[in-house]
Formats: structure tokens, sequence, C-alpha cells
């Protein structure tokens, strides 16, 4: 670096001051700076709101090697790769997590164990602090042992109690992720208490979007927008408050907004997810678009995959919009929204995040905030994840609950 | 809150954040859960001089010797040091 250009540069250091909780603002929008390694698809618990593919089932027995694991993790580094996610399903279900979070140290990984915390125990816990795993996310769900199990359809409350302190005692950053839905929102103070208590340095609030399991389950976990509105006010008083230290992100559903959101930062811009198969993606859903080829790591270098396929070009930039966004003066804030939510609502993935008040499809989200509030529709039954409904929606049944959808969610 | 910064103090890395090169970026960056900060030339120079020992005043003497050329850094630089310690990327030994 030049002389001049120390002064120049320390001025010019808002423009990157971190937003959120994504990877910030400075990406460069042309390398994968975050990797999420979805090793597995299996997984203990069955929550309701899941966004894995409800046909994960097919990806249960074709799961990449731990060799495979680690040469994708010094290929992505290549490319630019930083934070790394390592989640699933379940990852603690592998047993070389320890092998791929020694790799990830190595090539100087940010990483990350996104866990239930049902598996997780002292010796695999100390297994990660010695081989370099920088924190542990681990999901919550609610202050009460009733919802929790409900909406988990597991009994793993208590353990869940204890995994926290686990993290703790083990001098991690405790970072707690709570998916909130119509079962836990009345209970957004009582949630943040208990994480400040816990000692969370960071909790991310993470309210449902509807795809996979959670699309299936949309009309019976959706809150009102009263109830969303109330849950961030509730958030922001919390906030404002000295005494509390820990940094909350909040994740605003976009159902009930009036603009999409810039959804994983943009196409092929930052994120960049590997699946338990090896397939290679721009964002988890994104197997539910039409005529779409996603390279896979076994027979793709991750260079290609990122640089060069059809698939990640598709729809980086704007070049592929359509009115009403091409012409949109705040296209660049939302890129459209998102692809695949888009297409399996309207059944156009070039369309308009039917979110956006613009789109012409904006009616079917109108139309599911209202089914949310239809007793009939509510009064079916949730549709858990787990293995048996997932080959049971492989298999064609339970057509009735995503028939409305443009591909299987 | 403001936090005024004395010439006196040291300051480190926060818990749970690391600082590192990017080689395919090319420039330094901040790590921490669930995000990282892309930091220009002159805020890396700064932070690569944080050891825990060094205090404000050295830092500040030291990119002065350093980059004798430019003007006005001490400004920058406790500007960045404030950014830094709002941010909660530094702390006060």
């Amino acid at each position: 670096m030049t002389q001049a250009s120390l002064g120049e540069s320390v001025v010019q250091k808002t423009v990157h001051a971190q937003q959120n909780n994504g990877v910030a603002a400075s990406a460069t929008h042309t390398q994968p700076l975050w990797l999420l390694a979805e090793v597995t698809y299996r997984c203990p618990l069955h929550c309701a709101f899941c966004y894995n593919p409800t046909d994960y089932d097919k990806h249960t027995q074709n799961e990449l090697t731990t060799e495979q694991w680690i040469q994708t993790l010094r290929d992505a580094r290549k490319l630019g790769a930083i934070q790394l996610g390592i989640s699933g399903g379940e990852p603690l279900l592998r047993y070389d997590i320890e092998d791929i979070v020694i790799e990830a140290k190595k090539l100087g990984y940010y990483s990350n164990l996104i866990t239930s915390g049902v598996g997780l125990t002292e010796k695999r816990i100390q297994a990660f602090k010695d081989g370099g795993l920088d924190h542990i996310q681990l999901s919550m769900h609610d202050i009460t042992e009733e919802i929790n199990n409900f909406i988990t359809n597991t009994k793993t409350f208590e353990l869940k109690k204890k995994v926290a302190a686990m993290i703790k005692n083990h001098g991690y950053p405790m970072v707690l992720n709570v998916v909130i839905h119509r079962y836990n929102i009345g209970h957004m103070k009582e949630i943040l208490e208990m994480a400040e208590a816990l000692g969370a340095d960071y909790i991310e609030l993470a309210n449902t979007q509807y795809y996979g399991w959670s699309l299936v389950n949309r009309s019976q976990l959706m809150p009102t927008k009263e109830q969303v509105d109330e849950a961030e006010a509730i958030t922001n008083t919390f906030r404002a408050n000295p005494n509390n230290k820990m940094k909350i992100f909040f994740v605003v559903p976009d159902y009930f907004s009036d603009r999409p959101k810039k959804c994983m930062n943009g196409w092929g811009e930052v994120f960049m997810i590997v699946t338990a198969n090896g397939d290679v993606l721009p964002c988890h859903s994104a197997r539910s678009l039409p005529n779409m080829q996603f390279p896979n790591v076994r027979d793709s270098s991750l260079e290609y995959s990122w640089k060069d396929s059809p698939a990640f070009n598709k729809y980086r930039g704007e070049d592929w919009m359509k009115e009403p966004c091409r012409s949109c003066s705040e296209k660049k804030n939302d890129l459209g929204g998102c692809r695949c939510q888009t297409f399996l609502l309207t059944g156009d993935a070039d369309a308009a995040d039917p979110v956006c008040s613009k789109s012409p499809h904006h009616h079917l989200i109108e139309k599911a905030i209202e089914d949310s509030k239809n007793p009939t529709i509510v009064a079916q039954p949730i549709v858990f994840r787990n293995d048996k409904n997932s080959k049971r929606i492989i298999a064609g049944e339970l057509k009735e609950r995503v028939e409305e959808f443009h591909a299987l969610p | 809150m403001t936090n005024k910064i004395q010439h006196t103090d040291t300051y480190t890395l926060a818990p749970h954040h690391r600082f590192q090169w990017e080689e395919a970026q090319q420039n330094y960056v901040i790590l921490f859960p669930e995000g990282m900060v892309k930091l220009h030339g002159g805020a890396g120079e700064i932070l690569k001089r944080l050891d825990g020992k060094v205090s404000v005043g050295d830092v500040v003497a030291d990119l002065k010797a350093t980059f004798p050329d430019a003007e006005n850094i001490e400004n920058d630089i406790v500007g960045m040091f404030q950014l830094a310690v709002s941010k909660g990327w530094l702390r006060k030994i």
C-alpha cells in the first residue's frame, strides 16, 4: 500500500461497518465468502419449520465422504471462502466433524457448528475446542418445555439447557438461534430474558421463512402481523436497555413487508452451499427451481461451479429481470427478491417476488396470510420433518398439502 | 455512546474476534460470529500493531514514522479506534 492511502483508507472506514447478521456490506461480490456445508440431512429433531427440502430422504444415503469434504474446504478457501458454517440436518450425526474442524482451522476459516445440541458431549466439544472450532450456534425453541417439545416433535428441552452451559464452560461465545413462529412469538420477552440469563453473546430471532417443511406448514406456523409488530417492539425495548449486552439480530418476516428481501445477499454473490450429497447451490432451496442443473463437487470443480456454471450465472445481477423489476427504481435494494419463493408460489422463476406490493402476484401472499387465520385450514395437522413424512411426500402422498406450490418445497 | 480514546490506553482484539490477512481479497479482515469486516489498508496497519502491549500513542508514533508523508493521520487513527471500540471489535486492557 502507498503512504497516502493510509489516511484515506482510514477515513473510509465507515463504509465497512457491518450490517445485521450477513457477511457484511463489505462483500467483494465476486467471492464465495460464506461456505455453508450441509453435511447431512439426517436429524434427530423433527422441526415443523425446517427449511430443508421435503424430499431430503433421497439424500441421506449418498453423503460426501470425509475426504470429499476436506477437498471441498480446500477448494472453497482458494476461491476466498472464509466463514464456514457446518450445518445439516444435525451435523453431529457425522463422526468426522472433528476432522473437518481441524482442517478448517488449518486453512484459516472462521468456523461455526450449527447444531441442535443433540449429540454434543464433553468429549466432542473438547475435541472441537482443541481442533480450533471458533463458535457453536445452538438452536433454542422456547422457554417452555411444552412448546420446545411440540415444535421439534422431540423431548429435547432439558438437553438444550445442558448444552448451552457446556458451550459457555468451554469458553465459546454463546450464539443462540431461535426460529420464531405462532407458537413462541408470544414469549419474546421471556425468550430474550432466558438468553440473557444463559449468558448469550448473540441471539438470532429468525422469523420463520417459508421454504421446505415450513412452507408445507405455513398456515399452521404463521403469526399475525400484530404479533410480529409486538415482538419487534419488545426486541427494540430490550436492545435499548444498556444493561443488556447481548447482540440481537431480528430477522424480519418478509410476508409482512412491502418489499422482498435481498435473498442470500444476491444470487451467487457471497454464499455458496454444498449439500450433503455434494450439490453446489447459491441458496438452500435452489433445487426447487425448474430447468436448472446444479453442479456437484463429485464431477465439477468449485471454481467452475462458482464462476462459470450456468446455474450460478442464471440470476446474477439484473439482466434476467422482467417487469416490474426491470424498470424499478428499487431493484438494487432487493434484486427482485427470492427466486425460489417466487417460483414455488407463482410458477414463474423470473417474476418479481410476490412479497413485493408491486408484484402482479402479490395477492398470493395476502391469501396465505388470510389462510393462516382460517380455522379450517389451521386445523390441518402439522407435517413434522421426519424420514417417514419425507418418504410419503416423495411417494406423492400428502398431495393436498403441497399442490398449491409449483414445485415440491 | 462515546468512546474517549486516550493515547495511554492499550487495546486488543475483543474475545471471539480474529484478525487476519486474506490472500484472496488482498486485505485484512476481522472475523467474529456471524460476520466479518473487511479492513482497508490503513485500518489493517493499525490492527496488526496491536499486540496487547502497545498503547494508542505508540501506534500513532509508529505509523507517523512509517508513513511520514500521510497528513493528519493521527485523527484517522484515533477515529479508527473509536469505531472499532463502538463496534465491539476491540476491548481496552
